[in-house]
């Protein structure tokens, strides 16, 4: 109390409690102060860094070589391409015809969203060849694989013309891997970069106009 | 050391063993302030085992964690294989995994029980704000440490929860896929993701956990314990002693009461390691039982029990504008509401006792609403068949989950209106029974 007082007394005789202040002194500690905040987030650059894909990790992206010639009409394979299951379906003349069918029921039948196809499946088959589609099958919602329900009718309703289901949150998509309005999902189904090498033979993971 | 201590001692070793340690750390007087001189009110009922029950089973989580690290390995390949080697080879592993994993369920149960006795009993309101607030960070902290520990299996069930979780990152708007690329180290879960939810387990949270569990037992005997009849004990204390009237010892008392809460806890506890660890799938889902498959999702994937609610308000939300956004929004709003509470709350009584049908109704609202959306988030979203056009062919249960999301969140919204307007009984001077 009585070191409060004398303090004070001190600051009165030296013009205010601005005087007392010693800003040199004070402006070192801000400075200090500055830098070493400056220090520990320079730190931290490294460790938050260290979490992002390794070198091994990117390089693990490289293009994958699939024989189609042994999908039967109707059916499909899943190929493996960045550890993601690739679809590869290969459909009827009728499941084509049915694609611009149910237009209205989808949220984005024209494919205008440009990330979710290359521009040359930017079609109402959303492929190359009209009777094979090729899709990453994510789903767009939170990431979990659809299940295949290529068969009309079944356990999804009477109206169903065939499509895929995501088991996580109900999301469904047709054959072309577009989503029905109503689904947690919001945006179509990613056809990755694709080309034929053969008839038979398709390369994912890399578009027609670069070199394989 | 002063002539009157010397004699109080008198020749003990012990006691002089004692007095060497108090003259250099604060042991007996620790001792004194948080157990044999910590008043607690006398009129504790059931509801008041959870909290010591919750930081006994912290203890045990920990405990088994360390004897499980020991034989576990996180690693893609041999992850799942190293669970089965515990559960197969190791002397003795299949109980201290299955204590592990009924450990998470059972700190759930006892964690959600303990935060309905402080809703019941207005145990958040001034000024126990901080303990609440602690609270509330040790139960994101505890989500955290459980989902980061599902995916050390490496089961189906492990690889498309993170999946899902750590995609809800995406989600948020323009930095949201470089976050979830972040968490994950890797463009899908994957070793990476395996190796650092790993780390995140068994170091990071738990220290983080120890620390809050710290901070929340420090607030807690700063401004002492709340009571069922939500009154301050401090107000009326003996004039003589300083103590409060109504107040009695922690130790022996409730360290006596506590036990009995310990024995009975770990009879039930016992029972379902050993008579039903998976517990229907409940604790123990039995996809997990399949190694993670990065191509196929399970036909149908739900997190565990704990999470259920919050994932059912998850896939009630639709998507808005094209974006996931809200949805997950929602999720974190539903436990980060709890936060709010001690601010939301205007009514002049704290207790449930005091309190007007209006609140209780509006409790008895809620707490129907987590348990429907508990269960909706077990099952599948068509599990109740569809409503027919006149509702768009909507999923029933979806339905269902949206109106009990609207309740979930109006408990919250609506609680400064319907806390005022309730009307209260008067609220006793002393604690009765």
């Amino acid at each position: 109390m009585s070191d409060n007082q004398n303090d004070k007394q001190q600051a009165d005789s030296q013009g205010g409690c601005s005087a007392s202040v010693d800003l040199e002194k004070r402006n070192f500690l801000i400075a200090t102060s500055a830098v070493g905040a400056i220090g520990c987030a320079a730190v931290a650059v490294p460790f938050v860094t260290s979490m992002t894909p390794s070198e091994r990790a990117k390089a693990a992206g490289a293009p994958v070589e699939v024989d189609i010639s042994k999908i039967e009409p109707g059916s499909m394979m899943t190929a493996e391409w960045r550890g993601q299951p690739v679809w590869i379906i290969h459909r009827t003349d009728e499941m084509t015809a049915e694609l611009p069918k149910h237009n209205d029921q989808l949220s984005d039948p024209g494919c205008e969203v440009t990330s979710q196809q290359p521009e040359y499946c930017k079609n109402p088959s959303r492929s190359i060849k009209p009777n094979v589609a090729v899709v990453v099958g994510i789903c767009t919602h939170l990431g979990c694989s659809p299940t295949e329900k290529i068969k009309p009718g079944g356990d999804m309703g009477e109206n169903w013309t065939g499509g895929f289901f995501c088991p996580c949150h109900g999301s469904k998509f047709d054959l072309a891997g577009r989503v029905f309005k109503g689904s947690p999902a919001p945006i179509n189904l990613v056809v990755p970069p694709h080309k034929y090498l053969s008839d038979n033979t398709l390369l994912i993971g890399v578009d027609t106009e670069e070199k394989a | 050391m002063t002539d009157k201590n010397k004699t109080s001692s008198s020749g003990s070793v012990l006691d002089n063993a004692l007095n060497w340690v108090d003259e250099r750390f604060p042991l007996t007087s620790n001792i004194k302030a948080h157990l044999t001189e910590y008043y607690a009110p006398k009129n504790f009922n059931f509801w008041y085992f959870f909290g010591s029950l919750a930081l006994l089973v912290l203890v045990l989580q920990i405990l088994t964690g360390i004897f499980l690290t020991m034989h576990y390995k996180p690693d893609a390949d041999l992850a799942f294989g190293s669970v089965e080697y515990i559960m197969r080879d190791v002397p003795w592993g299949w109980l201290i995994r299955y204590m592990h994993s009924t450990g998470a369920s059972m700190f759930f149960v006892v964690v959600y029980l303990h935060m309905f006795r402080g809703l019941i009993y207005g145990s958040y309101r001034t000024p126990r704000e901080l303990i609440w607030l602690f609270g509330v960070a040790i139960f994101l902290a505890l989500m955290g440490e459980a989902f980061f520990g599902y995916l050390l299996p490496w089961g189906q069930m492990s690889y498309w929860g993170a999946q899902v979780i750590v995609n809800l990152f995406s989600a948020i708007p323009f930095i949201g896929p470089d976050v979830s690329e972040w968490l994950r180290g890797d463009y899908l879960v994957s070793d990476a993701t395996l190796n650092r939810f790993f780390a995140f387990h068994v170091i990071a949270l738990p220290f983080v956990l120890a620390g809050l569990v710290m901070a929340h037992l420090i607030a807690l005997h700063e401004v002492g314990s709340n009571n069922p009849d939500g009154i301050e004990i401090k107000k009326l204390k003996d004039k003589k002693t300083g103590i409060p009237l109504d107040g009695i010892a922690f130790h022996p008392y409730y360290t006596v009461k506590d036990l009995v809460g310990v024995s009975v806890f770990l009879i039930v506890f016992s029972a379902i390691i050993f008579f039903a660890p998976e517990m229907g799938g409940y604790f123990l889902e039995a996809n997990n039982f399949v190694p993670a498959d990065p191509l196929k999702t399970p036909a149908h994937i739900a997190p565990v029990w704990y999470f259920t609610p919050y994932y059912s308000i998850l896939r009630a939300v639709p998507p808005i504008l094209n974006s996931q956004f809200p949805g997950v929004a929602a999720m974190g709003l539903s436990v980060v509401a709890f936060a709010f509470l001690p601010w939301l709350d205007k009514s002049p009584v704290k207790s449930i006792r005091y309190r007007g049908a209006l609140y209780k109704k509006w409790l008895a609202a809620f707490v129907v609403s987590f348990l429907v959306l508990g269960y909706l988030g077990t099952v599948p979203s068509n599990v109740w068949g569809q409503f027919g056009a006149w509702l768009g062919g909507a999923d029933r249960a979806t339905v269902v989950a949206r109106i009990f999301t609207v309740i979930y969140f109006l408990f919250f919204i609506l609680m400064p209106w319907y806390s005022k307007k309730d009307k209260t009984k008067p609220v006793p001077e002393r604690v009765t029974g």
